[in-house]
């Protein structure tokens, strides 16, 4: 004990004229800080309803409600999180892990209401006091709870890949697909999307589960060409996956074509254990595509007798003669059509109905007829000279290749078009050594074809014109030679709001030699083979418009595939013979259609 | 419950139980000491707890690992880091993954940064329980301004939820730097004025002096850790021992005492401010200011962490703290179990040391020892 110890506590005086720390609420407001966690916003017209926030609530402070004038559409579940302030805790897990960037905090963070029900609100809907606040928490840019890329998957690169007709894409190694499908968030934006409403995000965990056999009954439910699919869907789903918002989109189809690789074709029948018995009913299927093959598949498994009608020698349709063997190789198409044969759905090969059998014996014969025939009529250039000798459909290549034909293309080959078949024709072209330039109306940007052919098909060398318009095809002096003439065209925007359109300009004409032109813009329907049947059966741009359930004005005739629907893909095809065949099983049953 | 050498007989009038709690009786949180006592001195001691407790282990249970992470900074409400880095921790080492070392620096800076808050909450709070609460007063408010850097860093100023598995959930932000630097001057420059006005202040000293003395040989039976066995001559510190994070890159000193009364155990927290004052001061000069705060995690919505066990502890304000983990491979911790020093501190040490006090020093007592209820009825 000194003198010190008490004279030094008086030291506390010096502090006493300082100003005070205090501040006077409510007076004086204190702002949040710029991070501040405080009161919820979301930006609603940028968020899709995928419902992560919920998920990974831990207290359970959000549901995903129904917002008045919000319609579900493809990408958007029109759900948005509602929140309960009873149970928020503010940790925002939510923010984090929002996929659409949409959801936020303001650094708003007192609020006093006497309705108790206001504290129960949905973000950006309902009118908040905070809902302009500008500042507040946000994921940090290089904060990540997601895995935003995707993981690419090993693919033969463009000079290996123009050797031969060997599949460009090796498919996932079983590490890669478990990385891949552990990006899912599981929000199911894709099953609406999709036109078979394939259950994506169960098969996406049984990939993660390495439960290949569970995965390959869950595809079964809803896609018997599963294997066809994993490698050559149009992937609409992937479109509207939500880890598409802010980095690639999950390769559903990759983990599809990851599931069925892992499954050899003998042991389909184990696993799926497709039992039934004979209901004595038969149903014809006109055509072995997929359409065709999916409603026998489904027919069958409910016990119908069903008999396919094929026009070519092997099943598979514009799978087997309009896609090349290195995006889809013959014997992966077989697995999914044998499978679907093996359970005694009975195909005739080189049988064109109206032709090799008339339609009346189907009719007669049968309690129901499903017809998928497809289109495989190439559509005209319209233009002066087209009957050319050296003009030929870029369906004609494909097929001739499909059949281990040379498609006698030459080395300078012209593809008019910008689907996937010209995509294909050209790249089949490429293999057989020709230099090809692909003339297309529209921007590369509009082109229908796959964005992976597109790129695919630049690597291999293919030449990419865009906004080139055929105007005239003419002979050159080598009878071996064809000349075309094509104008450039600029694109003008349509007054009505449609997309731009191609306009030629006439002062900008090209006038060149190829030893072959490959036609490429379209396919149209051949429906002569039905007779008088085709006056009851609604038609419009030369496709079928059926009733529910694939019916039409016929009552026991059901039509499905690219004759039926708009988007001419595998996988519509796959559901309308699904669907087909639930209509059929409701038609000639009690419950029945009539 | 350490029984007195007579056996109480309350008929006898010369006995009287008093409660101090469960309600808040100070910083020390809700617990209660039943006291018995003979006049004004206390002759037995029995500690009740529970009046906090939340079930977080087996609520930890029922969460994925990452939903986890925002509740453990509940369970020592002044100090959250030190749970959320433990957490973090724990489930990194399980699962396989390394924190980027700018996440290092920043965490480091983030604990030392709490432990000098928790510190400042705790001496206002010795000085109350002696008298004094003009020191709670100036204290608490450097403690805000700490808490103002918490909340531009992480978001709030308690709940910080900002270690995250991983990393950190953000850079620091834009100037932040400066910032800090001018509140550790002014945390500085307060422990220079406490210093005069209570550390030599002859009413602290008298009260404080010779009042709860842990010998050394209690405190590994005791299971005594932190500033409470350093003012006992231990030096023993995990952030020396077994270094994690940056501890082992900057220079620091362990503070150990002699006395270990209750003067000393707040002496050597004082010191230990200045020491983590220190530390902070050479993380803000050499922390990266560029590069990754956080590694990769797999997608948290259905995150599996491999089968395993591990126990990971670290040196918080007031001893070793640990995480054991448990884990099954599932998506959900299997058993976790939290080892906070306030367990053994303030149940059956404080049984102990209570006997033979006077009841007006038994608050500064419980101070003193630096515990928190909620961290024993995790």
């Amino acid at each position: 004990m000194s003198l010190k110890d008490l004279i030094s506590p008086f030291y506390v005086w010096q502090r006493a004229f300082q100003k005070p720390y205090t501040q006077k609420r409510p007076i004086e407001e204190r702002p949040g800080a710029p991070r501040y966690r405080g009161f919820h916003i979301n930006l609603t017209e940028e968020c899709v309803g995928c419902g992560s926030c919920e998920a990974i609530c831990q207290n359970h402070a959000i549901d995903m409600v129904k917002v008045e004038g919000l319609e579900p559409r493809n990408g958007d579940s029109g759900l948005r999180p509602k929140f309960d302030y009873g149970r928020c805790c503010w940790c925002a897990l939510c923010v984090d892990i929002c996929t659409a960037r949409s959801l936020r905090l303001s650094n708003h963070y007192a609020w006093v209401t006497e309705d108790p029900d206001a504290f129960h609100f949905i973000a950006g809907t309902d009118a908040m006091p905070w809902n302009q606040n500008s500042l507040g928490y946000r994921r940090d840019d290089d904060y990540h709870l997601l895995t935003h890329d995707r993981i690419e998957m090993d693919a033969l690169s463009p000079e290996e890949s123009l050797k031969g007709f060997d599949e460009v894409m090796k498919g996932y190694t079983e590490e890669q697909a478990l990385l891949e499908a552990d990006r899912c968030v599981e929000c199911g934006i894709c099953v609406a999307t999709c036109p078979a409403h394939m259950s994506v995000p169960d098969y996406i965990k049984a990939v993660r589960n390495k439960d290949w056999e569970g995965g390959l009954k869950l595809l079964y439910e809803t896609n018997p060409f599963s294997t066809t699919c994993g490698r050559i869907c149009t992937h609409r789903c992937e479109t509207d996956c939500v880890l598409g918002l802010q980095g690639t989109p999950i390769a559903i189809r990759w983990l599809k074509r990851a599931i069925a690789d892992r499954v050899p074709a003998e042991r389909y029948a184990e696993i799926l254990n497709d039992t039934f018995t004979e209901n004595g009913k038969k149903v014809a299927i006109v055509g072995a595509g997929p359409g065709g093959m999916s409603a026998a598949y489904y027919l069958r498994k409910q016990g119908y007798g069903v008999t396919v009608f094929e026009a070519q020698a092997h099943g598979g349709g514009m799978l087997r003669y309009g896609v090349p063997s290195y995006r889809l190789p013959e014997n992966q198409l077989d697995k999914d059509i044998d499978y679907i044969r093996s359970l005694g759905v009975d195909v005739r090969f080189n049988t064109r109905v109206g032709q090799d059998v008339p339609f009346s014996e189907l009719m007669d014969n049968h309690d129901a007829i499903f017809i998928a025939t497809g289109l495989s009529s190439p559509m005209k250039l319209r233009i002066d000279g087209e009957e050319h000798p050296r003009v030929v459909s870029g369906l004609k290549i494909l097929d001739d290749v499909a059949k281990g034909q040379d498609p006698g293309v030459g080395k300078r080959v012209a593809v008019i078009g910008g689907g996937n078949v010209a995509m294909d024709a050209a790249r089949v072209s490429r293999r057989v050594g020709a230099d090809v330039t692909v003339l297309y109306r529209r921007r590369i940007e509009d082109m229908p074809a796959d964005p992976e052919e597109i790129h695919e098909s630049k690597a291999e060398g293919c030449h990419l014109v865009p906004q080139a318009i055929p105007v005239k095809i003419k002979d050159a002096d080598d009878p071996n030679q064809v000349v075309i003439v094509w104008g450039e065209a600029e694109m003008v925007s349509d007054a009505k709001g449609g997309r731009p359109r191609p306009v030629l300009q006439e002062d900008r004409m090209h006038e060149e030699t190829y030893d072959t032109i490959v036609s490429a813009i379209g396919q149209g329907g051949d429906y002569d083979f039905m007779g008088e049947c085709l006056g009851s059966i609604e038609q419009k741009w030369g496709k079928f418009i059926p009733g529910a359930y694939q019916q039409t004005g016929v009552s026991k005739i059901f039509v499905g595939g690219d004759i039926a629907n708009s988007t001419a893909d595998a996988i519509s095809a796959v559901e309308d013979g699904h669907h087909a065949a639930r209509g059929i099983h409701r038609f000639l049953s009690e419950e029945g259609l009539q | 419950m350490f029984e007195p050498a007579a056996p109480v007989d309350l008929s006898s009038g010369k006995y009287l139980k008093l409660w101090q709690g469960p309600q808040h009786p100070g910083i020390t949180g809700n617990m209660s000491l039943e006291l018995t006592t003979c006049g004004d001195e206390v002759v037995a001691c029995k500690t009740h707890v529970g009046y906090l407790h939340r079930g977080f282990e087996k609520l930890m249970e029922r969460r994925t690992f990452i939903q986890n992470f925002t509740i453990v900074c509940r369970i020592a409400v002044p100090e959250p880091t030190f749970n959320e880095y433990l957490y973090a921790a724990v489930v990194e080492e399980l699962s396989g993954i390394k924190a980027p070392e700018r996440a290092e620096w920043i965490r480091t800076f983030n604990l030392e940064l709490m432990r000098l808050g928790s510190y400042l909450m705790w001496l206002g709070g010795v000085g109350a329980a002696f008298g004094q609460s003009t020191i709670y007063q100036w204290t608490v408010t450097h403690r805000d301004y700490i808490l103002d850097l918490f909340e531009e860093m992480t978001g709030a100023r308690v709940y910080h939820m900002y270690i995250v598995p991983g990393g950190v959930r953000g850079r620091l932000p834009e100037g932040f730097e400066d910032r800090a630097r001018k509140v550790l001057d002014g945390v500085e420059r307060l422990l220079m004025d406490v210093e005069k006005i209570l550390f030599n202040n002859v009413v602290f000293k008298t009260r404080t002096k010779g009042l709860g003395v842990i010998t050394k040989d209690m405190v590994d039976p005791y299971g005594i850790t932190g500033p409470n066995q350093r003012a006992a001559g231990f030096a023993r510190d995990v952030r020396r021992d077994s270094p994690y994070l940056m501890y082992d890159e900057v220079e620091w000193d362990v503070i150990t005492g002699t006395a270990s009364d209750t003067y000393e155990r707040a002496w050597v927290r004082l010191q230990e401010m200045h020491q983590g004052i220190r530390i902070m001061r050479q993380v803000l000069d050499r922390m990266p200011t560029g590069g990754p705060f956080q590694t990769p995690l797999p997608n948290v919505l259905h995150w599996e962490v491999p089968k395993g066990e591990t126990y990971i502890k670290a040196e918080c304000t007031r001893g070793e703290y640990g995480y054991y983990l448990v884990t099954d491979g599932s998506q959900y911790v299997r058993r976790v179990h939290v080892r906070g020093p306030s367990y053994t501190h303030a149940i059956a040490l404080m049984e102990k040391m209570a006997v033979g006090t006077n009841i007006a020093d038994i608050a500064g007592l419980m101070v003193s020892l630096h515990t928190y209820p909620p961290e024993i009825e995790r």
